[in-house]
């Protein structure tokens, strides 16, 4: 019974990478972009929170709400003045830009909120569970787990289902004949980074509320990240889902073995996965 | 009268590379102008030119307005929308998708929705649902020329619209074409096809090597002049 209990929480836990990494799939599924900064604006997101909760006093769960169109507007003049420079047939320089950004917004953080553990306090739900049979699940990992089915669910409606999610496609297929249909990928790419903050400002909600987090947390949340979107196959929200589902249990069947081995297991089962389907368990079909 | 469209002058380099030569072209409201020419002549760089995907330099008005500094989006917010050589769908849209993407800038009252793209290319509608880019190369040429349409331009450009297609098929897609014109638009159509440009035509152009060689309407024109224009002979 203790190995099921150990899968549940596994899946629990690829909730929260799912969450890590949808903004991430999102971005790369559009504009090709890997953003090494990815992780860090999480944390960011989640000091954000954190102002927010101090000057107002309001719940991370309601401060999210403020925090997120902030997030949201962060992102839009991201892309827009930096990212959009750098865009092109050479991946290289998006790469150095966001890694570059990267340590800025850890020394950044650093410099403003010290190096000191800090943690979005979320009140009595922290602790409830729900019990289930033999086995108990915290309320907060099943709330993480049910917004990334959420976002992930809103993602692909907003792509498959409305006209912006037509832009989105029609410029990840061809940016030169988008233009054509009077579409700018510049803007499209704007608003696609801005939507991936909104779901790295949820993300960040979730990771304040679970554990401690300091500036130099980042990169490995974005490693994270990372390793959910190849799993799952690039560019595939459903399968990033999958992807954070595979290293949550792959790390929490790891510490039940021993403890040490948790964040190992994780890294093993993505480089499994790579062996056998190079491609990701969900690849797109025109990838 | 004032062109709809006149472009003087035009020149348009890829790097070094100086693909056009002061080219002058005037389209008149409601006309039907031919480009031809042979590979290389700097057709499809006109086109891009118009455009704005390949920034040319010289005079390109729309209605007696410049379009000369537009980006490529803002020239079909103007009312200018192409058929890009090799059809260019979206392989990521159905076919009802990559027609509507055509409206998702550019939305205009006029005689060009989904159902009267569906009444021109019936087989369209059976197939919308189906990914664009696995229909077979006439009904994705009918999409392309569908989903420019969409955004009800004023001046439809036709990238070799009958390239690599089988005759029957590019007598389909140019059944089309008297439609369109009667729906109000004014067409500039690239082709290689010289006789399939004539039939059509109300006006040629023939260009080479970046210039235009010869102009005419089809009946002023001699087989030999135009043989010689595209060509290169000389007289």
């Amino acid at each position: 019974m203790i190995w099921l209990d150990t899968l549940v929480q596994g899946i629990l836990l690829g909730g929260l990478y799912a969450l890590f990494a949808a903004g991430l799939s999102l971005v790369f599924g559009i504009m090709r972009l890997v953003n090494l900064a990815h992780g860090d604006l999480i944390v960011l997101g989640a000091y954000l929170i954190l102002g927010v909760m101090h000057v107002t006093g309001l719940h991370p769960f309601v401060a999210v709400l403020i925090a997120a169109p902030v997030m949201f507007g962060l992102g839009w003049l991201l892309q827009t003045h930096v990212l959009n420079r750098v865009l092109g047939d050479d991946i290289l320089p998006p790469l150095l830009v966001t890694f570059g950004l990267s340590v800025v917004i850890q020394n950044g953080l650093l410099e403003s909120f010290s190096a000191n553990s800090q943690k979005l306090t979320a009140g009595a739900i922290e602790a409830q569970s729900v019990q289930l049979g033999p086995i108990s699940m915290g309320v907060m990992p099943l709330l993480t787990l049910a917004s990334a089915v959420g976002v992930i669910f809103l993602l692909n409606q907003l792509f498959y289902r409305t006209a912006l999610g037509r832009a989105f496609r029609a410029t990840s297929d061809d940016a030169t004949t988008a233009q054509l249909m009077g579409i700018s990928p510049s803007r499209v790419f704007a608003m696609a980074t801005g939507i991936a903050l909104v779901v790295a400002t949820v993300a960040a909600m979730y990771l304040g509320t679970r554990a401690n987090f300091d500036p130099s947390i980042g990169p490995a949340r974005l490693l994270y990240a990372f390793e959910a979107v190849i799993i799952g196959g690039l560019g595939s929200l459903w399968g990033t889902l999958a992807g954070g589902i595979v290293i949550g249990v792959a790390q929490a069947l790891g510490a039940a073995v021993n403890p040490e081995w948790q964040i190992l297991s994780g890294h093993i089962a993505f480089v499994l996965v790579l062996l056998l389907r190079p491609r990701g368990l969900f690849p797109r079909a025109n990838d | 009268m004032t062109a709809l469209l006149d472009i003087a002058g035009l020149t348009a380099n890829y790097g070094d590379f100086q693909a056009l030569f002061g080219v002058d072209l005037m389209l008149n409201a409601g006309e039907t102008v031919a480009i031809i020419g042979a590979n290389g002549a700097g057709k499809t760089t006109l086109m891009r030119g118009i455009t704005g995907i390949v920034r040319g330099r010289g005079k390109m008005e729309l209605d007696g307005t410049s379009i000369a500094s537009l980006s490529a989006p803002e020239v079909l917010m103007a009312g200018i929308a192409m058929v890009p050589e090799g059809r260019k769908l979206f392989p990521s849209l159905t076919v009802e998708e990559n027609l509507l993407i055509g409206a998702h800038a550019r939305k205009v009252a006029g005689p060009w929705n989904l159902n009267a793209i569906y009444d021109l290319f019936p087989i369209l509608k059976e197939r919308r649902n189906s990914p664009g880019t696995a229909l077979s190369g006439g009904q994705q040429q009918m999409v392309a020329i569908g989903r420019a349409l969409m955004s009800n331009p004023r001046v439809l450009l036709c990238d070799e619209i009958s390239l690599g297609l089988a005759p029957v098929i590019i007598r389909d897609i140019y059944a089309a074409v008297p439609k369109i014109k009667a729906s109000g638009a004014s067409m500039i159509v690239v082709e290689q096809d010289i006789g399939q440009a004539l039939k059509i035509a109300d006006r040629v152009y023939c260009m080479m090597e970046g210039r235009v060689t010869l102009t005419g309407t089809p009946a002023t024109l001699s087989r030999q002049a135009i043989h010689d224009a595209y060509f290169g002979v000389s007289a």
